[in-house]
């Protein structure tokens, strides 16, 4: 990912392949530039409108807080559980990723509190008020914590998502862990390093239809003050971009540019992806990695038929926890790591003679990103569509109280959407596998005289992630 | 800077509706009165103590937190509701007399299922000058606790339609209510026995005379309202048939198994009584069964029911308990 406190060009790329780089992405065809749409561009120049949405779901991020803790211990009455793990985390991976990159992290209200800490204020940004400051350490950059984060998640996934009070703490520890960060470090380090959710959408976005980039470079390099930079809270620099992981989608750097030269572009899906890596840095390999181990172990204690795995996935503490426990970290940091290394290496003899195999890995993992975002839509096409009903039913009653708020005593329950749902999985997982084989095949004619050969070990690798998500869903 | 400061109003607005609704919410609820369920292994009732007054409604929502629970309140004519995990059940309850009431879960919920209960005090003008009577198990004299067993057991099943056939002259004093519920099926059958009249008769069509007179004592309407009791209250432990081999039988005879739930009771519990055994349940009498029933099997595990069944509902459960030992149909 590209921050400004990492851009490789700055670091390490000579100076004549960025030239080429950014000419390339300059002259890539099938952009709309949504911020010169007349209707819409009002919209995104007042900050207003997103100004609105965080409050609005800071509000439901605090009242939700609330329910947790006090609200009804049974989760499926809760609107808690059911708004945070069946309707967000649904939208988060349904709409808001695929459609929209991390356009979540733009209306997101937990580092709001941060935010107004450190620049003063919540609609104007104002200079530096509290706090430290300080840069990220230089040995936590990149998203191996965030790949961390979301293991955590893994281990103790079946107790949150089923009890609303542990719900309950975690949201309110990550609200205290993001406000209390922005007091130490500088911007949004918390999102940018540490947030899972983060981490997951940043890498997903790469395959999303939506990106910021600049319009004309030579704009840029004339304007000395470089006011995107300055407005943006991320810190990230828009000349910079090379992919869109690392740009929370704010639109403070299109609000702050005197010369108009920024564009919210509307582009194919997956354009981000297949290009070769010129870092050798395995931190998003690894995160790649996670997400697919992560899903189909959920996959397995939410939608498979063992009760044993449930519960030892649910009796924290428990010995048979502590099986589960070792099993998923084994599968996420040993097993499907060097499945994944054995293939891409097996790729690389068989078509090249010399090669840097952590650069390989890292080009090739972006194969995984389709495949792992599809695998997670399918999942969530599965886990969520039998518990729609009780979206509505704690709209009704939040707290599990008693309440009438929408005057309904019976919600029906919607059985036969079941029947769609399976084939819509498996569609879902095709498009995962094929739209990854692609990525492959972009990547393999670009690198090596001998693409197939190059290519066949690691769609090898997709085909047997694909058969055994079809098996757990279903199969 | 005017924007500023509209715009962190906006952000304090919506902070403070966020906390006002549940705040207000949290308020309501503790005025109404709210009681909770749960596996008496986690604390049964909370609270497990009301107060009301003769002729005043109580309104209660009732909730689950963990299973499906049930609601009724003992020696009450009100249906009993279901308590669902989550969801809040409103009951009103009318009492027109004062005294202790006993509320409890009417749905096998766990092993200790049974100890779900809770008390309403009911306090009112008249309280408490009525005389209470004594249970006739008391007046008898009877030690329930006493191991008993049948010294003649039958070869089948005795049938009292088989006995009416029979016609028979059988003295009038063994038709007697009373003689009923104070002697047991193995005292009238050698009553009858004795009988110089009914020597010609064999021992099974004497235990089929027999039958037929313990059959007159009771009625088809009470032997329904005795099943449907069973079914709902003593299944669970002494089965549907009677055998003593309910689904939560197992887990009290377990002496090695759910230490958690003996850890609760602070009781060894045993095996639940076996209705279909004729050398247990021959040298029983109805005043000895109803005795059990209300006072419960005093540490054994099996509960006490006086608090709950009125005397016709334990008398028609008794009754009922009869059918586990003889066929009381009116033709085969």
């Amino acid at each position: 990912m590209t921050r400004m406190q990492e851009i490789p060009w700055v670091e390490k790329i000579p100076l004549h392949e960025q030239e080429v780089q950014i000419q390339e992405r300059l002259q890539r065809p099938g952009r709309l530039n949504l911020y010169q749409l007349t209707w819409l561009r009002p919209l995104i120049e007042s900050r207003w409108p997103q100004l609105i949405l965080r409050v609005a779901t800071l509000s439901g991020f605090v009242f939700t807080i609330a329910v947790g803790l006090f609200g009804s211990l049974v989760g499926s009455h809760n609107f808690a559980i059911i708004f945070v793990w069946i309707a967000w985390w649904t939208a988060l991976k349904l709409v808001f990723i695929p459609f929209g990159g991390r356009s979540w992290c733009s209306i997101c209200p937990i580092p709001l509190p941060g935010d107004w800490l450190q620049q003063g204020g919540v609609y104007q940004p104002g200079q530096h008020r509290f706090g430290m400051n300080l840069r990220w350490p230089k040995r936590f950059r990149g998203s191996w914590i965030q790949s961390g984060a979301f293991l955590l998640i893994g281990l103790f996934s079946a107790v949150t998502l089923t009890s609303p009070q542990v719900t309950g703490w975690v949201l309110l520890a990550i609200f205290g862990l993001a406000m209390g960060l922005s007091l130490v470090f500088e911007k949004r380090s918390f999102c940018t390093y540490l947030c899972p959710i983060g981490g997951f959408s940043g890498m997903y976005a790469q395959t999303s239809p939506v990106e910021v980039r600049i319009i004309e470079k030579d704009v840029c390099i004339q304007h000395d003050v470089k006011s995107c930079y300055q407005a943006c809270p991320w810190g990230l620099y828009p000349v910079a971009f090379q992919d869109s992981s690392a740009c929370g989608l704010c639109m403070e750097c299109l609000r702050a540019c005197p010369s108009d030269n920024l564009a919210l572009n509307l582009r194919p899906f997956g354009t981000d992806l297949g290009r070769p890596k010129l870092s050798s840095r395995l931190d998003e390999s690894f995160l790649a990695l996670v997400m697919l181990g992560s899903v189909v172990t959920f996959a397995a204690v939410f939608i498979g038929p063992w009760g044993w795995l449930k519960s030892a996935a649910f009796e924290v503490g428990s010995l048979p926890w502590i099986g589960y426990a070792l099993a998923y970290l084994v599968l996420n940091l040993l097993l499907l790591p060097a499945i994944f290394f054995a293939a891409v290496w097996t790729g690389e003899k068989l078509s090249t003679k010399n090669f840097s195999l952590k650069r390989a890995i890292s080009t090739q993992a972006q194969v995984l990103l389709p495949l792992g975002l599809m695998a997670w839509i399918a999942f969530t096409v599965s886990f969520v569509l039998p518990k729609l009903h009780l979206v509505v039913s704690v709209l009704n009653d939040p707290f599990g109280w008693g309440w009438q708020l929408l005057g309904l005593n019976e919600i029906n329950r919607m059985a036969s959407i079941l029947g769609i749902s399976a084939s819509l999985q498996v569609g879902l997982l095709l498009v995962g596998f094929f739209w990854s084989v692609s990525v492959s095949r972009k990547i393999s004619t670009q690198n090596s005289k001998k693409p197939q050969r190059l290519n066949l070990p690691v769609v090898a690798f997709n085909l047997l992630f694909t058969l055994a998500m079809l098996w757990l869903l279903v199969g | 800077m005017k924007k500023e400061w509209l715009a962190r109003g906006i952000v304090v607005l919506g902070l403070a509706i966020a906390v006002v609704i549940p705040t207000v919410g949290w308020w309501e609820q503790k005025q109404g009165m709210v009681v909770h369920a749960h596996m008496a292994e986690t604390g049964g009732w909370s609270p497990e103590y009301l107060t009301a007054e003769v002729g005043k409604p109580l309104h209660l929502q009732l909730t689950s937190d963990d299973v499906t629970h049930g609601f009724a309140v003992g020696q009450l004519d009100q249906p009993a509701v279901d308590v669902v995990p989550g969801e809040m059940t409103d009951v009103t309850l009318v009492f027109d007399k004062p005294g202790k009431y006993t509320f409890y879960c009417t749905r096998w919920c766990s092993v200790n299922h049974w100890r779900m209960r809770g008390t309403i005090e009911v306090t009112g003008p008249e309280a408490a000058n009525e005389l209470v009577k004594p249970p006739l198990y008391v007046t008898l004299g009877l030690d329930i606790d006493a191991d008993h067993q049948a010294s003649v057991i039958p070869e089948e099943k005795p049938a009292a339609w088989r006995g009416a056939l029979l016609d028979r002259e059988i003295p009038d004093k063994y038709w007697d209510g009373e003689y009923y519920l104070s002697q047991t099926p193995v005292d009238l059958w050698l009553a009858l026995r004795s009988e110089p009249s009914l020597d010609d008769l064999s021992d099974q069509e004497v235990w089929d005379l027999m039958a037929w007179v313990w059959k007159s004592n009771t009625t088809p309407e009470e032997l329904q309202t005795g099943q449907e009791i069973f079914s709902a209250n003593c299944a669970a432990c002494h089965g549907e048939n009677g055998a003593g081999d309910g689904v939560f039988a197992g887990q009290l005879a377990d002496s090695s198994g759910d230490s958690e739930s003996r850890h609760i009771t602070g009781t060894q519990t045993q095996r639940p009584a076996n209705f279909t055994d004729p050398t247990h349940m021959l040298s029983t009498s109805p005043a000895h069964l109803q005795g059990k029933i209300i006072r419960g099997g005093m540490g054994t595990g099996m509960p006490y029911w006086g608090a709950i069944f009125t005397e016709d509902q334990v008398w028609a459960l008794v009754a009922y308990l009869w059918t586990f030992q003889f066929d009381m149909e009116a033709q085969p």
